[in-house]
């Protein structure tokens, strides 16, 4: 096919139905969330708000306790993100252009746990933060994923495609090894710190399952555990307030995606993980 | 820190003759590389492998909530918890859930992810990227955000689903409320989200296929089917091995959606693996749970050497 030819009519209209049956139910979700319960239980559903209204927000907001959680699910997504990105390319960059004694044992050691699956950790790393009295903490919930396995593998594979001759000359120069890092190779990582940011920052802003079991009061849930638990509370039923704390949950991501779209996905193409 | 370092000196020195001119880079080098890796090398070994090999030992004890403080005041089981996780008709029915999750969702997700990279490669040429960011915005959203709007979607009278359903004259059952269509429903929930994260890797895939083989099969008079079918299709296996793998590693551990959406029910009819393990360890049954959690490890790895020897073979 060439670039004369813009492909089968057919097909565009059918690829434009897929993407609106792919978006409509946030289209319905941001919608949803200016009604009030009354209407949501209408049948026929309506799509556009008959009677639109900011309640639902302002209940949010005021009754429940949603900023604080914005503010948890923020801070953990920030420092986690921040931590990978250093972390991750420091060892990265040893494992990628130094030599030292037990770089193949650890490179292996790292890789082989990106297989197993999160259940496995969490009964003993509930048991050893617990022991540490960081149950119901912002730091029992960000330490653990402090370094991940998959942010190694990124910054290596992007750090092996840099020429060798650049270590050199900053070796000639009399530079330290740890300067060299600092001040020729990570400003050289800018495309592979974004992609890692990226993707750490929406992994652990949608991360549940640890944050479900480690805040176990308000003040640190994290926005997912909050809207996890309101949906099966006394707050069940309503249904405008629920579709608002998903509509808090989804957009400042996708925001922040669709922003940095291009890196997610050149990222996801090049390293296969999401 | 300090020993790590010297017996890297010391390996370095033995190795000096073989690298010319540099007499302390070596030494130097490992040193920082350490250096460089301490940080991370720490937090894992603290926060990933010290649990990883924790679970194996709590899953041959009798650890439970109340033993919290002191993890070696407890008794060797042996392998009785895994004995009894495999007579616990709940565990075997969580096991058959997650099994037909996977065995369902698996192959629609990669179905829907290759046909939709395929239309986009080979069938269009403009608006390539809307449509690619349009099928992954799903990926990166929330699963429990997602799982509470499909539930209002998913309602028998006012949800959006049914609605359309009845456009076209069917009654839409009563999806989260009948144990017959509750997983089907969740599953139809992980494709969508799912699809995109395989579409952008097949999408990658597709360009080491070479078009000349393409045009030489149609001059050939290879149809559309059969060009996809042989030249398509073979080229693509380890991608779609790739995915197909992925894919199947995290739907193996599916947990949000039964969790808000149904709750494991109706009848237990979506109680995964995950979310039964979850339970486990709420009702304090710590060495239970850490041995469910390997079952569920086991099962991954397996899965992940089988479909690895399947692909392999029919090639």
């Amino acid at each position: 096919m060439n670039a004369k030819n813009p492909g089968k009519w057919w097909l565009y209209v059918l690829l434009s139905l897929a993407v609106v049956v792919v978006a409509a139910p946030f289209v319905w979700m941001v919608l949803g969330s200016f009604k009030t319960t009354a209407e949501l239980r209408q049948s026929p559903p309506t799509w556009l708000p008959e009677t639109a209204t900011l309640d639902n927000y302002t209940q949010l907001f005021s009754r429940l306790d949603f900023g604080t959680y914005f503010f948890n699910s923020t801070v953990v997504a920030v420092v986690v993100t921040a931590g990978n990105l250093l972390f991750c390319s420091m060892l990265g960059y040893a494992l990628a252009m130094l030599e030292f004694r037990g770089k193949r044992a650890l490179f292996g050691l790292v890789m082989g746990t990106l297989l197993i699956p999160g259940v496995v950790t969490f009964v003993p790393l509930f048991v050893l933060v617990a022991n540490a009295g960081l149950i119901d903490t912002l730091p029992g919930l960000m330490l653990p994923f402090l370094a991940a396995p998959f942010g190694v593998f990124l910054m290596r594979q992007f750090i092996l495609g840099l020429p060798r001759d650049l270590l050199d000359a900053g070796r000639v120069d009399g530079a330290g090894e740890l300067r060299i890092f600092a001040k020729i190779i990570l400003p050289l990582c800018g495309p592979a710190l974004a992609t890692l940011g990226i993707l750490t920052f929406l992994g652990s802003w949608n991360n549940f399952l640890w944050p479900l079991v480690v805040a176990q009061t308000e003040d640190t849930y994290t926005l997912p555990v909050a809207l996890a638990l309101y949906s099966k509370g006394q707050n069940a039923t309503n249904y405008g307030l629920l579709l608002a704390g998903a509509t808090v949950v989804v957009i400042p991501v996708l925001m922040v995606f669709l922003a940095f779209q291009r890196r997610v996905i050149e990222g996801i193409a090049t390293t296969g993980i999401k | 820190m300090s020993t790590l370092t010297d017996g890297a000196d010391t390996a370095r020195r033995e190795q000096l003759p073989s690298r010319k001119a540099r007499p302390r880079t070596g030494l130097r080098e490992g040193r920082a590389a350490w250096v460089l890796a301490l940080p991370f090398v720490l937090l894992f070994l603290v926060f990933t492998v010290w649990p990883v090999l924790q679970s194996l030992f709590m899953s041959v004890t009798d650890t439970r909530a109340q033993d919290l403080r002191t993890p070696l005041a407890v008794d060797f089981v042996g392998l009785e918890n895994y004995a009894r996780a495999l007579t616990d008709e709940n565990f075997l029915r969580a096991a058959r859930n997650t099994a037909y999750f996977v065995v369902v969702g698996v192959p629609l997700t990669l179905t829907l992810a290759l046909a939709a990279a395929v239309a986009l490669d080979r069938g269009i040429t403009r608006f390539r990227s809307a449509f690619r960011l349009g099928f992954y915005t799903p990926v990166v959203t929330s699963i429990v955000a997602v799982a509470v709007v499909w539930q209002f979607l998913l309602q028998r009278e006012f949800g959006l689903i049914n609605t359309v359903l009845g456009w076209v004259g069917i009654t839409g059952p009563n999806w989260l409320g009948d144990p017959d269509w509750s997983m089907p429903a969740l599953i139809m929930m992980a494709a969508w989200r799912n699809f995109g994260t395989g579409m952008i890797i097949f999408l990658a895939g597709l360009q080491a296929v070479p078009w000349a083989l393409h045009e030489a099969a149609a001059i050939d008079g290879a149809n559309a089917w059969q060009r996809f079918r042989h030249i398509t299709l073979p080229l693509m296996k380890p991608t779609i091995l790739f995915v197909s793998v992925t894919t199947m590693i995290g739907y193996l551990q599916f947990f949000e959606e039964p969790f808000v959406m149904t709750n494991g029910g109706p009848l237990d009819s979506t109680v995964s693996m995950s979310l039964y393990t979850y339970r486990q360890f709420g009702f304090g049954n710590y060495a239970y749970a850490a041995s469910l959690s390997y079952l569920i490890f086991v099962v991954v790895a397996l899965v992940t050497a089988l479909q690895f020897r399947a692909l392999r073979e029919k090639g």
